[in-house]
């Protein structure tokens, strides 16, 4: 079965259509990417998943229950976690912390326990401190756990990012652009880490991503979109011949000649 | 150049020298010690109690171990200015509105600097904590039909003053419970619009509790209402303090004197459970929650952070210890009117969180005392000076000007919001963060040494930037 599924999914802005009746299916432990030109409404239905936004139509199902209508903060507990196009971390916390935020569902704690401190409380903490360290290394940021996230290079921040979405211990990863800005040792590192994150942890991943090197690379299925609508999907093979979307990254006249 | 250089070097060596070791047990005692005696000696002299009030900053700076920077504060807090203050009773004053001060600020600063909601209304719960105690304390419940300003026979006390200890808890539960209240149609808005909201709030209830007295006169409108009950204090047990305090203090200790030392305790212990409560959530994973929305709430929301309830959390946990220091300024007091809950309350409030550091406990404190004491006895004492010097026949020589021609209007006291202001934004300009700024906790599980070698080392450069 499908780990997830969209349905004619339509999310306007006004008069604007931003995402137009999309279908969209993931099956679980894949590693899936969705291209398409800049305003082709990908980070808009990323937002729709996660809850930022409620689509006017359609159905989402994540692990065959309905989405649409729940809270960011209930659909993360259920197990959906994602990192964000312009780096969102939370800047005046230290690299564990942001860390030990993406726990956040997964700690037992509340008030009651937090002011009387007990056994459990003590026990929690320190495993939850632990784990972020193993997050930590998994992600290659190990020995920096003290410093304030903001003071990070942008290479290693990106990092801190995958490593507090996987503290979520999420089945399924959105990553927005995750190798935007980065340099190409940086982003064969990146790609890399991807890799490992199915393959150790087996979290579903779906990619937002514009360098080609990297969906070509990493990706098992493609989904391209164009004006909020998906104009093709296939293996990385089958996508780089579709006319449809040379002629939408690159215009008509150009895959005209391509076809002739 | 190098002069400089050189001399900011000897000093830095010497703070170090003079700042750990035995060195600091001795420098810390001595300087309590002086403190002290200097208040003792001449009760009335504001460089003294200065000197005795920053002792406490020298313990919080000096590095000497922990049990002995409790003691020594323990000590200042409970033995040493319980005996100067009631010398001197002005100073018990003072150290009971800096303890409830600091409690309201460190409420708010739980809403503010940890939560980053800015509540420009804080002030309001406390107005409710006060006329929670100020109605059920008081005659009022009898006076519901009464025109305000008028003693109709048959007015009486509804309760024992000794209900008072039920209330500061009853306080705090409605203080939280309003918190709640106005928090879940308000914390869906941001930043601006939170704020205003929040004081309108503030608004609303000063305005209510000024118009209540029709149809049913439940606050006796803006003349207040008076008296409020105090718990009894039992007099076998102030005889036996006596038998201690009086050869202390060098006379008899008044009825009047133990109930300011009763609520100087009363509000210390606020303080001291306020503190504990506010550490303790920061160090949770609530706190890292509120810390996380401060940063950035979609990043926050993704993460599996309930907005809306851990916005409540903080809303209510601060609201509530403003709801339980209401009721015991009322009871202090014996006297509540609306007055005491202006927008301005709320100003001086969230600019002792602001001076003091957003989100720093014992900078939110030092931020409480500053302004306090600037308020109470600095900006006093300049005017008690200056009228003196109005009354003699001094003139300042070059200039030839005779005291007694300076104006009334250039009463410092008069002045107290401008200085403020000005205060704040100098503070703003080279210490943004405030006195103390608030540092994020070591987290790193292993080399526990080497973090605390770390953290000295952040004190040291703390102590001499």
């Amino acid at each position: 079965m499908a780990l997830l599924e969209a349905q004619h999914v339509t999310k306007r802005f006004g008069g604007l259509t931003a995402v137009s009746r999309m279908d969209f299916v993931l099956d679980e432990g894949r590693i899936v990417s969705i291209i398409g030109p800049n305003g082709a409404g990908k980070t808009t239905f990323f937002n729709s998943l996660t809850g930022i936004y409620r689509p006017e139509e359609g159905d989402i199902h994540f692990d065959g229950k309905p989405l649409i209508g729940l809270r960011s903060d209930q659909i993360a507990a259920r197990g959906i976690s994602r990192t964000f196009q312009n780096i969102r971390l939370f800047g005046n916390m230290t690299v564990i912390e942001n860390i030990l935020v993406g726990m956040h569902t997964r700690l037992r704690q509340g008030m009651v326990q937090a002011l009387s401190r007990g056994r459990a409380f003590h026990e929690e903490e320190a495993q939850a401190k632990v784990q972020a360290r193993t997050f930590m290394d998994f992600v290659g940021l190990s020995g920096v756990g003290d410093e304030l996230a903001r003071n990070l290079p942008y290479g290693l921040q990106r990092r801190v990012e995958v490593a507090r979405a996987l503290a979520a211990q999420p089945r399924l990863l959105l990553l927005d652009e995750p190798t935007a800005g980065m340099n190409p040792n940086e982003t064969d590192e990146a790609v890399s880490l991807f890799r490992r994150v199915r393959d150790e942890l087996g979290v579903t991943l779906l990619l937002i991503e514009h360098d080609m090197r990297v969906v070509m690379g990493i990706s098992e299925r493609i989904t391209v979109m164009d004006y909020g609508e998906v104009i093709a999907e296939g293996l990385p093979a089958e996508i780089r011949k579709n006319p449809r979307v040379v002629e939408a990254y690159l215009g008509r006249g150009i895959s005209e000649q391509a076809a002739a | 150049m190098m002069i400089q250089t050189r001399l900011q070097r000897t000093t830095r060596a010497l703070i170090q020298r003079l700042s750990q070791g035995r060195v600091a047990y001795i420098l810390a005692i001595a300087y309590i010690a002086l403190g002290t005696l200097l208040v003792y000696l001449s009760p009335r002299s504001l460089i003294a109690f200065l000197i005795f009030v920053s002792s406490a900053l020298l313990i919080y700076y000096v590095r000497i171990g922990k049990v002995a920077k409790l003691s020594l504060a323990i000590l200042m807090a409970v033995v040493l200015l319980p005996i100067v203050g009631v010398r001197n009773i002005f100073y018990l004053e003072v150290a009971f509105q800096i303890s409830v001060f600091a409690a309201l600020a460190l409420g708010l600063n739980i809403v503010v600097g940890f939560a980053g909601l800015l509540d420009l209304g804080y002030v309001a719960f406390y107005a409710v904590g006060a006329y929670l105690w100020a109605f059920f304390g008081s005659q009022q419940p009898t006076l519901l039909h009464a025109i305000p300003g008028t003693a109709p026979p048959g007015a009486h006390f509804v309760m024992s003053g000794n209900m008072f200890y039920l209330f500061v808890i009853l306080g705090l539960a409605v203080g939280a419970l309003t918190g709640i209240v106005l928090g879940l149609p308000v914390l869906r808005l941001r930043g601006d619009y939170l704020a205003i909201v929040t004081l309108g709030f503030g608004e609303v209830i000063r305005v209510l509790a000024n118009n209540l007295d029709k149809p049913l006169n439940l606050t006796n409108g803006p003349q207040g209402i008076t008296p409020i009950q105090r718990p009894t204090l039992p007099a076998p047990l102030l005889d036996a303090i006596r038998v201690v305090l009086d050869p202390l203090v060098g006379r008899r200790v008044t009825d009047a004197q133990f109930y300011n030392l009763f609520f100087y305790f009363a509000a210390l212990v606020v303080v001291v459970i306020v503190i504990t409560v506010a550490r303790r959530l920061d160090d949770s994973k609530i706190g890292r929650a509120w810390t996380a929305i401060r940063e950035d709430e979609v990043a926050a929301i993704a993460m599996g952070v309930p907005l809306v309830r851990m916005k409540l959390y903080a809303f209510a946990a601060g609201a509530s210890f403003a709801g339980a220091m209401g009721v015991l300024f009322a009871a202090s007091r014996t006297f509540v009117s609306p007055e005491s809950f202006s927008f301005m309350q709320s100003i001086g409030v969230l600019s002792m969180v602001i001076l003091g550091g957003i989100g720093s406990i014992p900078g939110v404190i030092v931020g409480a005392a500053v302004v306090i004491i600037l308020n109470l006895q600095v900006l006093q004492g300049l005017s008690l000076f200056l009228s003196e010097l109005r009354q003699s026949d001094a003139v300042i020589p070059i200039i030839n000007f005779a005291w007694k021609d300076l104006s009334n209007q250039l009463d410092p006291a008069k002045y107290q919001r401008m200085l403020f202001g000005i205060i704040l934004i100098v503070m703003m300009i080279y210490r943004p963060a405030g006195l103390i700024p608030a540092a994020r906790r070591k987290n790193e599980l292993m080399k526990e040494d080497a973090a605390e070698a770390l953290d000295e080392n952040g004190q040291v450069n703390d102590g001499t930037a």
